[in-house]
This record gives structure tokens, sequence and C-alpha cells, in this order.
């Protein structure tokens, strides 16, 4: 069997096949094998504060409705009528007691259970005594730090184990305020004309930083000239299971707590107040670290916590080889003053939404990778060696992208031995 | 000075063929300098921006900026420039006081580059003022009219 992913520590090279970008079979494999087997992230608890509200995820390719019902639990069903099949939640986004199927009105309490159904005589007493006509829940939904995962194999490890070494960076977003944090309203949904794990790469590469987002690096200059001085210094780090960070210096101000020159000199005592209460809680050296260092983190296979100068969370699913939807939010602390909120937001679509002024260029990138996979017949392998010769890899090298490789690799190669030994 | 409806159509025909023909510095010479050009959330027209996520929220700064930004090469999206074809439609003064005119229009906006055809659709909200015998945008909101931003992927363009 040919594989995929070759790594050789030696001669300090690691390359990946690019048919594993235009492949239809392959695809297919991680439709079954990563989609339908890891724990996939489908929201955040901030998004159901009360009782009956929902809103509607497509996660995995499945139409889900992520509810907190009467009993405050907060699931994820499908939105299929068991009757028939059809939607039964047809809104983005609301608060209800009831789901009602329209095409038999068939009803449905924001637990999933059928509590209503036009001509009951029709059936049998003991219908539904199994639940077997209630909405499905998905089996797992698990909860770290209020990121909601699901999962959709029959037997999954759990989200804790899953997360592993991830969680502690997790943690440096999570413990931002003692508040805690709000997913906010209106996520931005895009596209990308480019395979799904070109996004995994991309929002970890520290390396095309510069010579993609120039211009926004010049728009920043102008406003705090220091910032093109700040060497973008830090560390790549494999952890495990496909996980992987970056974390650096933050050469741009972080409104939790990191101040830049080209803020207002005034704005500076609240910061300092809001490091000074991280130091209370967790002491000088972690308050720091959570202040002034940017963290992009991968969680395989497609969730991305960008912690820079505002926060992201963002997943992406394939729906091509070559083409992929795209959902981001915002991340922000519940207690937040209005005014570094707006700040916040400020950062937040300036560089990283799809009308700021360094993602379309992102997206950009992507799309001429895939245009390139073209010449794939002749021009085979993509290289991802860079820092393979440091002991310690740096956050401009590539080590996070090999770790995504190296599970992704894994399971594909896997689930392939397993069919060749089926024929 | 009273400006007449047409004048405001010629106005408005007047902004879409800069942007078309990339006189980009020219189209943000058209704003005040306290002028605003947004775009807010999909299905949100209202959105409070610290509720929120704007894809676009300029001041008169960043407008400018967004502007000399496209014209550089390094603007990678739009390098080399896509090719771009606004229309202008069903234009309406919503109100006058003073020198201050609103004015609603929709619009349809077309992107061209590599062969892959993006169309956007929406309503503009202008806030214009006519000062030495002028026009002028104070505010310019762009509401888009579509489910999301697929399979655009992004708005690279001035809308
Ligand atoms: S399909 Fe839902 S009630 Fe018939
Ligand atoms: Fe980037």
């Amino acid at each position: 069997m040919e594989s995929y992913v070759r790594e050789d520590k030696e001669k300090c090279e690691f390359s990946v096949h690019r048919s594993v970008f235009t492949n239809e079979q392959i695809l297919e494999e991680e439709w079954k094998e990563i989609f339908s087997k890891c724990w996939l992230f489908i929201g955040h608890e901030s998004e159901l504060p009360k009782k009956g509200d929902f809103k509607r995820k497509k996660v995995g390719g499945r139409n889900l409705i992520f509810t907190r019902g009467n009993d405050e639990i907060i699931r994820a069903l499908y939105n299929s009528c068991p009757h028939r099949g059809a939607l039964v939640c047809r809104e983005d986004e609301g608060n209800t007691k009831v789901f009602r199927c329209f095409y038999h009105a068939w009803t449905f309490k924001n637990d999933g259970e059928l509590v209503g159904m036009p001509g009951k005589d029709g059936f049998p007493d003991a219908f539904n005594c199994d639940g077997s006509k209630n909405l499905t829940e998905v089996t797992h939904l698990e909860s770290y730090r209020g990121f909601m995962f699901v999962n959709f194999a029959e037997h999954a490890v759990s989200l804790e184990e899953y997360l592993g070494n991830a969680k502690e960076y997790i943690d440096l977003v999570a413990d931002q305020s003692e508040a805690g944090m709000e997913l906010l309203n209106d996520p931005q949904e895009y596209s990308v004309r480019a395979n799904w794990k070109l996004i995994s790469e991309n929002s970890v590469d520290l390396y095309h930083g510069m010579p993609t987002h120039k211009t926004y690096f010049d728009i920043k200059a102008k406003q705090d000239p220091g910032i093109t001085k700040v060497v973008l210094e830090g560390k790549g780090t494999d952890l495990g299971n496909g996980h992987a960070v970056i974390e650096y210096k933050a050469p741009w101000g972080r409104p939790v707590a990191h101040w830049t020159p080209a803020w207002a000199e005034d704005d500076r005592q609240e910061i300092d107040e809001i490091k000074n209460r991280l130091i209370d809680r967790f002491g000088e050296e972690r308050a720091e670290r959570i202040a002034s260092y940017n963290r992009n983190i991968l969680i395989f296979p497609n969730l991305i916590i960008n912690d820079i100068m505002a926060v992201t969370v963002r997943t992406y699913y394939p729906v091509r080889p070559d083409y992929m939807e795209v959902t981001g939010y915002a991340l922000a602390p519940k207690d937040e003053s209005k005014k570094f909120r707006l700040r916040r937001n400020d950062n937040f679509l300036e560089f990283l939404g799809p009308g700021g002024f360094a993602t379309p260029d992102d997206n950009e990138a992507l799309e001429l990778c895939q245009e390139g996979y073209l010449n794939n017949f002749e021009v085979e392998w993509n290289d991802i060696s860079k820092g393979m010769n440091r002991e310690q890899p740096h956050a401009t090298d590539e080590e996070q992208m090999r770790s995504f490789w190296r599970k992704w690799n894994d399971i594909i190669t896997k689930a392939k031995a397993k069919e060749e030994v089926k024929i | 000075m009273t400006v007449t409806h047409q004048e405001i159509v010629d106005f408005l025909y007047h902004e879409a063929e800069l942007l078309d023909e990339w006189k980009l510095e020219e189209w943000a010479a058209l704003f005040t300098d306290d002028g605003k050009y947004l775009i807010p959330p999909i299905g949100n027209p209202d959105a409070d921006p610290a509720q929120s996520i704007f894809y676009i929220d300029d001041n008169r700064a960043r407008l400018e900026e967004r502007a000399k930004r496209l014209l550089k090469k390094e603007a990678h999206v739009e390098y080399p420039h896509s090719t771009t074809l606004r229309n202008i439609h069903n234009v309406r003064v919503k109100n006058r006081e003073g020198n201050s005119i609103s004015v609603r229009c929709n619009f349809s906006a077309y992107r061209t580059k590599r062969e892959v055809l993006d169309c956007f659709v929406g309503v503009l909200d202008y806030k214009l003022l006519v000062t030495d015998n002028k026009i002028v945008i104070q505010e310019k909101k762009a509401t888009l009219k579509l489910d999301s931003l697929r399979p655009h992927g992004k708005i690279s363009l001035i809308l």
C-alpha cells in the first residue's frame, strides 16, 4: 500500500502526497473515519442560556438541533422527523417549548419527546413506548469548559481523553474571565474553494504571516511603529492526537490584557486592572502568558481556536475535495466593558473576518494551492519540513502541521489497510 | 441648494463607476471626514457591533486604508484585479432634512476572477450631505440579502 505521508527524520523531510487534496475516495474515507468518529465542535454553552433556547447546527454533515430542554439539559438532536424524515426545525435559532414538524404535524418537546400526533386513533396505544419515535439524540455530547463537542461513533473515548494535552491551551482561553466566556451572535459563514485540510494547516501557520499579510502589518505599523520590530517569537508544539498549537509573544494589542501604543493612553488603566485580576487569580507568570501571548490552537480535525487580537472559534467541512464551508465565531469574556468589546470586535473584523484585511488573502492562498494541484500528475508532493532540524521547533516552523498530518495519516492508512484485507 | 432625484441617481452611478474602474482613492474621497462604511452581519442589519461581528465597520481612516490596500500588489486576493460590475436599482429618497438626504437603493455587484463569477445582492442605505454644491457620503451601509457568504467566501471588493 502506498503512503500519503512520508516522514524522514534523518533527512529532516516531511512530505504529503497532493492527491489527498483532490481525490474523491479520500474524501469518502474522511467522512467515514474522521467526521463520523472524532469529537466535533458543535457550539458553546453560552449559546443556550435559557430553557428552550435552540440553534440549528450542521456538524459533520448532519443536521442537528442544539437545544436546552425545559429540564435545563443541553442536547444535540438529529433534526429529522421520525415519521417521514422532514426537518422539524426550520428556524436558525430561537426559543421554543416544542418543535412541530409541518408535514403531518407531529410535535416534539424541546427534549425530543413525541407529544402530539393528529389522528392518534390510527396508532396502537403502545405506539412509541420504546421512545423510538422521539427525535433521535446524538449519543455523545460532552463539554469541556463550555466548548461542546459531539461524537457520532457508537463507542468513543471521553472528550477529556480526546483533547489530552490540548486542554492546557483551552484553559488559557477559558480562564480569560472569571465571569466565563461567550460566543457572540451572528457567526460568519463563508467558504473557500479549496480542500478543508488546507485550513487546518493555514490556521496554525505563522510562516505565511509576513508575506501573505503584509498589507495588514503595514496598516498596523502606522498606528504602532513598534509592531514590525516584534519578532514573531515562540514555539510550535505537537500536542498529540493530531492537536497542535503555536504560542508566541503578541505583536499587537490584546483586549485581554495587553496594551498597544495604537490604543489611547487612558485605556492602559483598564488593561492593567484586567491584568491585575488575572495575577490575583493565577499568579504573575500564568497571567502574563494569558495576557500577552497568542495561541493558535488546532483541535483535530477541524476546530481552530485563534486567541490572537481577538478570539475566533472556527470549524469547516468539505463539500467537495476542492470546496469547503467555514463557520467562524467570535468568543469574548462575558463581563467585558463595552469599550473593550468594541475594540476586540474591531480587531476581529479587521484581521479575521472575511471582509477584513487578512482572511481574504488566506482564502486566496488556499485557492491558489488548490489550483496548483491540477499539476498533481507530475508534481506530487507537498513539503512540510520546516523546523525538523531543530530540537524545539519555532512557531514559524511546521511541526504543528506535521502533528495534524501524522494523525490524519494514521486514521486513513488504517482504514485503507482494513479495506485491502477485506478485498 | 436642492438636489434633484436625477442628480442623486447620477451620483450613485458615478460612485459605482469609480469602483468598477478601480479608482478607489477617488472613491474614498467621496466620504466626509467622519464618514463611515458598514456591512452588518447577514440577516441582522440592525446588529449591535458590541454583540455581533460586522463584516465591515470602517471609519473614514480605515475606509481609506481599505481603498489603498486594494490597490497594492500585496492585496493578494485582488491581484491581479478582479473584474467587477455594479448595478444600482430602485433608488428611493427616504428623507430630506436641510442639506442631508437619506437614500436607499438596491444593488447587485458581480465579481469575476479566475473564471469564477460571484454575485452579491443587497440594499444600500446612504446618508448623503450636500455641501458646496457637491454631494458627499456621510454613511454607506450595505445590507447583504444573502443566506451566507457562500460560495463567495469573502468580501474583497467594495460593495
Ligand atoms: S414527516 Fe414529520 S410528521 Fe410526517
Ligand atoms: Fe493568514
